[in-house]
C-alpha cells in the first residue's frame, strides 16, 4: 500500500479519524506524515500497537484516533483489553489489523466454514473481486472488447447483490 | 433437567472409553460465534447482554441435540456449582465469573455445552472421551449450522467469523486434547516435546487452559491459529501431532520399563503408599500421585479393574467435587483431610503395585542357585 499523498513511497503511518460521525482513513509514508505535521506520537497508538512496533507501550492513552461508529469502542480500549467492541470494529480498525493478524495466524483470508445462508453472498463477492481484477488488466492491455464484457458481468452481479439484500 | 442431576452424574467423556484413552483423556472442540448488531459481551451494557441472552437461549434450547438439556442462568448457579462445572470442563473459568446476562446450556450426556455471553456471545463446545477430535468437531459443527439458520452470526467475507479477540477470528475454533504424559515428565523429555509442539504453531497448556499449571502430568494441546486454514485442516494437523506425542509417550514408557524399572516401580510404589496412608492431602499432590497410579494401571502394575476407581478419583478429589458430596463449604484443612479419607477409602482394596511380568514368571533358574541346593 502506497502513501496517499506522494503515491510513491510505501505507507507506514495509517490514520483513521472520525469527523462529524464520518470515518476518514489516511495512509501516509514517513516523510509525508512529518510534512503534514502528523507527528504527535499519541495519535498513533493504534497503528503502533497493531504493527507491533512496541512503541505503543510508551504512549499515553490516546484521545485522538479511531472510534467505532457502531459501538463507540476506541483504540485505547483495544490497547487496554486486546479485544474488540463489536463486529463493526473489524472494519473501523481495518488499517493495521492485517499486520496484527499476520503475526497471529496462518493466513489473512478465512478458508473455513461459511454459514450456509451467507455462502452465496461470499461467492458473489469473490467473483466480483476477480472480475474487477480482470477488468483492470483488460483496460491496461487495451483489450476493450473484453473489458466491456467484464463490465457487463460486474453490473449483473451488482444487480443480483442488490435484489438479494 | 435440574442442575443437581447434571452435577451428580458424571459426563460421558469421564468414562474414559474412547480410542487411545490411556494417554488422551478427552478431546474438545469449541466454536466462538457472535451476533450481528450487538456489541461483544465485554463491551456491552447489562441490558444489551440480557437481550442477546434472551435471543440466543431459546434458539439453543430448541435444538434437537438439546432436547434433554439443562439450561441455567449464571446468577442461579452457586459459586460451588459453577466450580464443579469448571472442573468438568463444561464451562470456562471466565464464564464461572459471570452473573446476570449469561447462561449455560448442557445436554444430559454432558458432551455438549453452550455458554452464552462468555467472551463472545456464543461459545459452543463438544467434548468426547479419548482421541475423538473429528467426531467432536462433527457434533459441534452440526449444532453451529442449526443455530446459524436461526441466528444472524457476525461473518466477514475476508476474516470469517468475527470474535471479540482477534486471536480467535476466522473459524472461531479451538480444538484441544487433554493428554496424560507421565513417562515424558519422568524421563525429562516433556519440555522438548512442548517446544517442538510450539514450533509447529500449536499451544500446550495446563489442566484448566490458558495460564494454568500442568498438574497430574496432564497437558492440553490445542491449535493456536484460527485464520487462513479450514477447520478440517487444523484438526488433521493437530491429530498428527497428538499421534506423535502418543508415540513418544509410549516409547518413554517402554524405555523406563527396560532401563529404569526400579525408578519406575519406586515412583508408583511411593504414590501408592502415600495415597493409601496419608491423612491430609492437597488437590495438587493428589493429582500428581494419582497420575502415577494411572500409569501403573496402564503398565499392568495394578489390575485393569481398578482403572475406573483411579480415573474417578482424578475428578472426585478436585476441590468443588469434594465439597459437592459433603454439601457444605469446607476450610482448606478440612478439605485436605476429607480428600485423604476419600482416597484411602477408595483404594483400600487396591493391591500393591507389581510389574506385570513378575507374577507369572518362572523362578530364576540360575545354575549357581541350583548348585547351592
Amino acid at each position: 500500500m502506497n502513501c496517499d499523498v506522494c503515491k510513491q513511497k510505501p505507507a507506514t503511518v495509517f490514520l483513521t479519524q472520525i469527523v462529524d460521525g464520518k470515518m476518514q482513513k489516511v495512509n501516509l509514508c514517513e516523510a509525508c506524515s512529518k510534512e503534514k505535521g502528523v507527528t504527535d506520537p499519541t495519535g498513533f497508538a493504534l497503528a503502533d500497537l497493531l504493527l507491533g512496533l512496541g512503541a505503543s507501550q510508551e504512549m499515553e492513552k490516546s484521545t485522538v484516533g479511531a472510534r467505532c461508529p457502531a459501538c463507540g469502542f476506541s483504540h485505547a480500549d483495544f490497547k487496554k483489553t486486546g479485544r474488540f467492541g463489536c463486529a463493526a470494529c473489524y472494519d473501523t480498525f481495518a488499517d493495521g489489523l492485517e499486520n496484527m493478524l499476520k503475526g497471529m495466524h496462518k493466513g489473512l483470508e478465512h478458508r473455513g466454514k461459511v454459514p450456509p445462508r451467507l455462502l452465496k453472498a461470499k461467492l458473489r463477492d469473490e467473483e466480483m473481486k476477480k472480475l474487477q481484477r480482470e477488468l483492470r488488466k483488460a483496460v491496461a492491455d487495451e483489450k476493450y472488447e473484453a473489458a466491456a464484457e467484464l463490465r457487463d458481468r460486474i453490473r449483473n452481479l451488482e444487480n443480483e447483490a442488490h435484489t438479494a439484500s | 433437567m435440574p442442575i443437581h442431576t447434571i452435577l451428580s452424574t458424571s459426563g460421558e467423556w469421564l468414562r474414559g472409553d474412547g480410542p487411545q484413552s490411556h494417554i488422551v483423556v478427552s478431546s474438545r472442540v469449541r466454536l466462538a460465534r457472535n451476533l450481528n448488531g450487538f456489541p461483544f459481551p465485554g463491551h456491552a451494557k447489562k441490558t444489551e447482554r440480557v437481550s442477546v441472552l434472551e435471543c440466543i437461549k431459546p434458539a439453543v434450547e430448541s435444538l434437537p441435540e438439546m432436547a434433554d438439556a439443562h439450561s441455567v442462568y449464571s446468577q442461579d448457579l452457586s459459586a460451588l456449582e459453577k466450580q464443579v462445572l469448571v472442573e468438568r470442563h463444561l464451562i470456562s473459568r471466565e464464564h464461572a465469573a459471570k452473573g446476570l446476562g449469561s447462561a449455560v446450556v448442557m445436554n444430559k450426556k454432558q458432551t455438549l455445552s453452550i455458554m452464552i455471553n462468555e467472551e463472545d456471545h456464543l461459545r459452543m463446545q463438544a467434548i468426547r472421551s479419548g482421541l475423538q477430535l473429528k467426531s467432536a468437531f462433527k457434533l459441534i459443527d452440526k449444532v453451529d449450522s442449526e443455530l446459524g439458520d436461526k441466528l444472524d452470526f457476525a461473518f466477514h467475507n475476508q476474516y470469517g467469523f468475527l470474535t471479540a479477540c482477534p486471536t480467535n477470528v476466522g473459524t472461531g475454533m479451538r480444538a484441544s486434547a487433554m493428554m496424560h504424559l507421565p513417562a515424558l515428565v519422568l524421563s525429562e523429555q516433556v519440555n522438548q516435546v512442548i517446544q517442538a509442539v510450539n514450533k509447529v504453531g500449536l499451544a500446550v497448556r495446563g489442566l484448566y487452559g490458558e495460564g494454568t499449571e500442568a498438574m497430574g502430568n496432564l497437558f492440553q494441546i490445542s491449535n493456536q491459529t484460527t485464520l487462513g486454514e479450514k477447520e478440517e485442516e487444523i484438526i488433521t494437523r493437530l491429530n498428527k501431532v497428538i499421534e506423535q506425542i502418543i508415540l513418544h509417550e509410549n516409547n518413554a514408557r517402554a524405555t523406563l520399563q527396560q532401563k529404569k524399572p526400579v525408578t519406575l516401580l519406586d515412583n508408583i510404589g511411593r504414590a501408592y503408599g502415600i495415597l493409601r496412608y496419608s491423612h491430609s492431602m492437597a488437590s495438587k499432590e493428589a493429582l500428581n500421585l494419582l497420575s502415577y497410579l494411572k500409569l501403573g494401571v496402564d503398565l499392568g502394575f495394578f489390575p485393569e479393574e481398578c482403572r475406573m476407581q483411579v480415573d474417578e478419583l482424578f475428578i472426585e478429589t478436585q476441590p468443588a467435587h469434594l465439597q459437592k458430596s459433603t454439601a457444605q463449604k469446607l476450610q482448606a484443612e478440612e478439605r485436605d483431610a476429607l480428600r485423604a479419607s476419600i482416597i484411602r477409602g477408595r483404594l483400600e482394596k487396591l493391591p500393591a503395585p507389581a510389574p506385570k511380568s513378575a507374577a507369572p514368571q518362572e523362578p530364576p533358574a540360575k545354575p549357581d542357585d541350583k548348585a547351592k541346593d
